[in-house]
């Protein structure tokens, strides 16, 4: 669908985004909150809702979902837990505890990188649902041959953030959960994994003429997995309701589930079949108060929040306005909590392009080991490759090797690395002497390019007669004699100085 | 009709019990083999209990007796045989709660009340009959048949903690744990003739015992006197980390309110709850209300109208949290499961099946009182009414230190005399206000009514009243006798 189509129409947006909280244990449980253990590991008759168990609540929880409160500009307040009711094989208790007219936090904002402001409405506290597998074509409840439970998600804390319905195009929603997934990761509320389930995002999307004041019809679209799949299920959605509206339709206020594979949405219930979900005060729990103490504590110890770092970190590597690579780089650096490796090897004076590059195309891919990466390695790595010790190919082994070291270390800790804040230190030099990195100085290469270009004397023609293409297979070849050491442009630089000195 | 004659009797109580078998005068082992012998003797024609521990009972006596034995004090409850009601979770011991929806469930773990009494030293000999999920009032709703009366076997022992009381009166245990949500332990102790006891809200765990309405639910004893009540809550209760309604403040020094007299005590008689009850009831009632002024206290009558609404308010809240507490009977993880084409057909078939009539009345009234468009007609109107309750009783505590009222409003009733579900509704009328409020409550026997039959007086305190609420139940047991 083109953006044309909009033409003459207003996208309105809000989101629901669901956080798992990054706690040690579940919600109302002491089992442990993790993610990709065997299946029904992690349970006890509490989170397995069985007969005569009872909920206590996790105040570890209470306090990131205040966090999260804080971050976003929210009230915090008095607040207390509901039952919601509904049958599904993956929720133990047939209901799921959360929190309805009293949420913990309400009325707040989240700016985007763009300074427009997004309304939350609220940001409250409840339980996640066991994870389901359908067996059988389908891969849907309906249909299915026999279906699996895992209930070890079950009971994980959650925070669902509701947005106001101000976001108005796919990217502003797409902005909106890369600015909220920031923040929720500098609270420490969470690891931010899309792909791993622990934040997920159900987008309410409606259409209307452009320039009417009136909401139109909303449709809420689930499953949407990846900021990709939401900007490409926002697009599908608001073309079908305006291709509807076109014709005269109308919209019907339904649920409708987003399809990765065919990138189109279709309809999962009605309004008139949605639950009545029969809320009611969870009588096994009682009134969180938090006094003012606490809510002043959580405030004030909140860390700098992302737009704040982005700016620290853009204005020290020199990044230019917004939409220039580097300042991408920074906030693919801030939004993984990095930050604190480039602005380390920023302050040993390592070059600002090479750090933010390192970090945010290969630190980040993994993150989960760069964390545990003392500024100080990094650092030095950096500094190898600016001042030509190493090459760029070289240094991203390298950086590969290093934080393989720190996953072996954080595995040496026992896997509970959940709770481990420390740093490793990892040697670059003892990295590159090992594989027999050095550096190569111009004579030697010089030396091996005459000796490529003997035998190739048809290559070295071509080249000369000005074949650019021809140029990539001496670098290839130089590649294959230094073992990967030559410097791809070095060899370049070589190659076009041998060709002036002969002309 | 000798058939229906009384032939069992209580036993001694639990503390002359638990002396009997730290002094040695008894071993631990012999007070069971008697409890079991009784039981031999009477249990098919009372049926009080859904399950008879013979082996793990003796096994444990045998413990305690070692530990006697050694010199090591088992605890205040040493040898001492216990019944507990079948909703109260026993760990690798089947928890019914008398349904076919968990005829076969094994719960992994024990309730905190379980685990306390084992501390205590006390000996599990079973679990008992009741009303299916503690829903009715004569434990005719229990799915594996009805427990009778020891007093007469004619008659129903009440309900919905029938098998407990009944397991007391018969003289097969010491003590029996029940629960309490509307009267369920007071109102069978009235109608078999034994001392029942409902808590303060939130002073006896409620972690393990499998839930009818989780604001209203709490275990107490049943026993064979004041003071055995008395040390059993001191025992069960405290505060508890895995219950979040748990109350932080000490349960002791009840055995000695039971000795303190009533002079001065200002006991009000509760004109709303004597009014329903039938003329022998009142008789044996005003009796006690006599003797208690006849020994010191200031009796006199109090009106409290709000109280008149408490069952309807009561068939709101009740049902209400059951449709939410009971939906987790599905057929996925546990209990009962009936095949079906796919999951909702499963579910459905399997909640058919498994739960009796009683259960699905109260689920289908739940339910329709918490959907959208009624919640606050029918559930929010009767929280409201419940605050009215809980106000009024304030009041009525600024002038009384107790208020006094009969347990039930008749003595025991005979199977199937009470068909029109309101009926046996409003067995429950006179003790469904103390669960409303959360305060404590007793019934005390007092005399016989019709057909010679035990009448209860229930002695009700404000929150946390439980001493001077035993110190009055105390005194009623001395007048009775």
């Amino acid at each position: 669908m083109s953006s044309d189509s909009l033409e003459g129409w207003d996208l309105v947006i809000g989101l629901e985004v669901h956080c798992e909280l990054d706690t040690n244990t579940k919600l109302f449980c002491g089992c442990p909150n993790s993610f990709g253990d065997s299946p029904n590991t992690n349970v006890c008759p509490v989170c397995l809702g069985l007969p005569g168990s009872l909920p206590v609540l996790n105040s570890r929880a209470v306090d990131l979902a205040m966090r999260i409160g804080a971050a976003l500009h929210c009230d915090i307040r008095p607040s207390r837990f509901h039952r919601k009711n509904y049958f599904y094989p993956d929720m133990p208790k047939a209901f799921q505890i959360s929190q309805y007219d009293a949420p913990i936090n309400c009325d707040g904002w989240l700016e985007l990188t763009t300074g427009k402001r997004v309304g939350i409405e609220r940001a409250h506290i409840e339980e996640d649902t066991g994870k389901t597998t359908h067996l059988g074509e389908s891969g849907r409840i309906q249909g299915a041959s026999s279906s699996l439970v895992d209930y070890n998600r079950a009971g994980v804390p959650l925070v669902e953030t509701v947005s106001a319905p101000d976001m108005n195009s796919a990217q502003e929603a797409k902005d909106y959960v890369s600015e909220l997934r920031a923040i929720l990761v500098a609270c420490g509320a969470s690891d931010g994994k899309m792909e791993e389930g622990s934040l997920r995002v159900d987008a309410n999307v409606s259409v209307r003429r452009s320039g009417s004041k009136e909401l139109g019809t909303r449709c809420e679209i689930k499953n949407v997995n990846s900021l990709k799949s939401l900007g490409k299920a926002i697009e599908f959605e608001a073309a079908r309701q305006i291709a509807v509206l076109q014709q005269g339709g109308t919209i019907r206020q339904e649920t409708r589930h987003f399809n990765e594979d065919t990138g189109e949405t279709s309809s999962m219930r009605s309004k008139e079949d949605s639950h009545d979900y029969r809320y009611f005060p969870e009588p096994d729990l009682v009134v969180i108060s938090p006094d003012e103490a606490w809510i002043g504590g959580i405030r004030s110890g909140l860390p700098p929040m992302p737009a704040e770092r982005r700016a620290l970190l853009g204005s020290k590597c020199g990044a230019g306005s917004p939409g220039t690579p580097s300042s991408n780089q920074v906030s693919t650096v801030v939004a993984h909590g990095l930050d604190a490796l480039v602005l380390g090897a920023l302050d040993d004076g390592a070059d600002p392009r090479i750090a933010l590059s390192r970090c945010a195309n290969e630190a980040v891919a993994r993150v989960d080991a760069a964390l545990h990466l003392a500024p100080t390695s990094f650092s030095r790595l950096v500094t190898m490759e600016s001042v030509g010790d190493i090459t760029a190919t070289q240094s991203k082994l390298v950086l590969g090797e290093m934080l393989d070291e720190v996953d072996q270390k954080l595995e040496e800790l026992g896997g509970s690395t959940g709770g481990f804040g420390g740093y490793f230190e990892v040697d670059p030099e003892a990295i590159a002497n090992s594989k027999g990195f050095e550096k190569l100085d111009n004579t030697t290469l010089a030396r091996t390019l005459d000796d490529i270009v003997e035998s190739n004397p048809g290559e070295w023609e071509r080249f000369l007669a000005g074949d650019e293409k021809v140029a990539q297979f001496f670098v290839g070849q130089m590649m294959k004699s230094t073992r990967g050491q030559a410097d791809g442009k070095a060899v370049i630089s070589l190659m076009n100085a041998r060709r002036d000195k002969k002309g | 009709m000798t058939s229906t004659q009384r032939t069992s009797f209580p036993r001694q109580g639990v503390r002359e019990t638990a002396i009997a078998v730290k002094t040695r005068f008894q071993s631990a082992s012999d007070v069971l083999s008697d409890c079991l012998e009784e039981i031999a003797r009477c249990e098919d024609k009372i049926h009080a209990f859904n399950l008879v521990l013979d082996n793990q009972a003796r096994q444990r006596a045998s413990e305690i007796d070692d530990l006697i034995a050694r010199g090591i004090d088992p605890g205040p409850l040493a040898g001492v045989p216990v019944a507990l009601k079948d909703n109260i979770c026993t760990r690798e011991i089947a928890t019914t709660c008398s349904s076919k929806m968990l005829e076969r469930w094994i719960p992994p773990y024990n309730a905190t009340v379980v685990a306390k009494l084992q501390d205590a030293g006390a000996v599990i000999v079973g679990k008992t009959n009741m009303d299916e999920f503690a829903m009715g009032s004569s434990t005719e709703n229990s799915a594996f048949g009805p427990t009778r009366n020891p007093c007469n076997l004619d008659y129903v022992p009440g309900g919905s903690s029938g098998g407990s009381a009944a397991s007391v009166a018969a003289g097969f245990v010491c003590c029996a744990l029940g629960s309490d949500t509307g009267g369920s332990i007071r109102q069978p102790a009235s109608l078999c003739g034994v001392v029942g006891v409902k808590p303060t809200y939130g002073r006896v765990s409620r972690y393990g015992l499998i839930a009818f309405a989780s604001s209203l639910d709490q275990i107490g004893p049943l026993c064979v006197n004041v003071g055995d009540a008395a040390l059993i809550c001191e025992v069960i209760g405290g505060y508890d980390p895995r219950d979040s309604t748990s109350i932080d403040e000490p349960f002791s020094g009840l055995l000695d309110s039971c000795d303190k007299g009533v002079d001065g005590i200002r006991v009000g008689v509760v004109t709303e709850l004597l009014a329903p009850a039938s003329p022998d009831v009142q008789a044996a009632f005003t009796k006690c209300t006599d003797k208690l002024a006849a020994i010191g206290a200031k009796v006199d009558e109090i009106s409290i109208p709000e109280l008149s609404y408490g069952l309807a308010a009561y068939y709101l809240i009740a049902p209400a949290e059951a449709s939410s507490n009971l939906a987790r009977y599905d057929g996925v993880r546990y209990g009962l499961r009936v095949a079906g084409q796919d999951v909702e057909s499963m579910m459905r078939a399997t909640r058919s099946a498994g739960f009796g009539p009683e259960v699905k009345r109260r689920i289908m009234l739940g339910t329709y009182a918490l959907s959208s468009g009624y919640y606050d007609a029918y559930y929010g109107q009767a929280q409201r009414v419940r605050t009215l309750i809980t106000k009024a009783f304030g009041r009525a505590y600024e002038s009384f230190d107790v208020l006094l009222s009969p347990t039930s409003p008749t003595v025991a009733f005979g199977f199937g005399a009470k068909q029109d579900p309101l009926d046996m509704y409003n067995s429950d009328i006179a003790t469904i206000a103390s669960n409303l409020a959360g305060h404590p409550a007793m019934s005390v026997p007092f005399g016989l009514g019709a057909n010679n039959l035990p009448v209860g007086v229930q002695v009700m305190a404000p929150t946390l009243g439980e001493a001077v609420m035993f110190q009055v139940g105390a005194q009623i047991e001395g007048l009775a006798q």
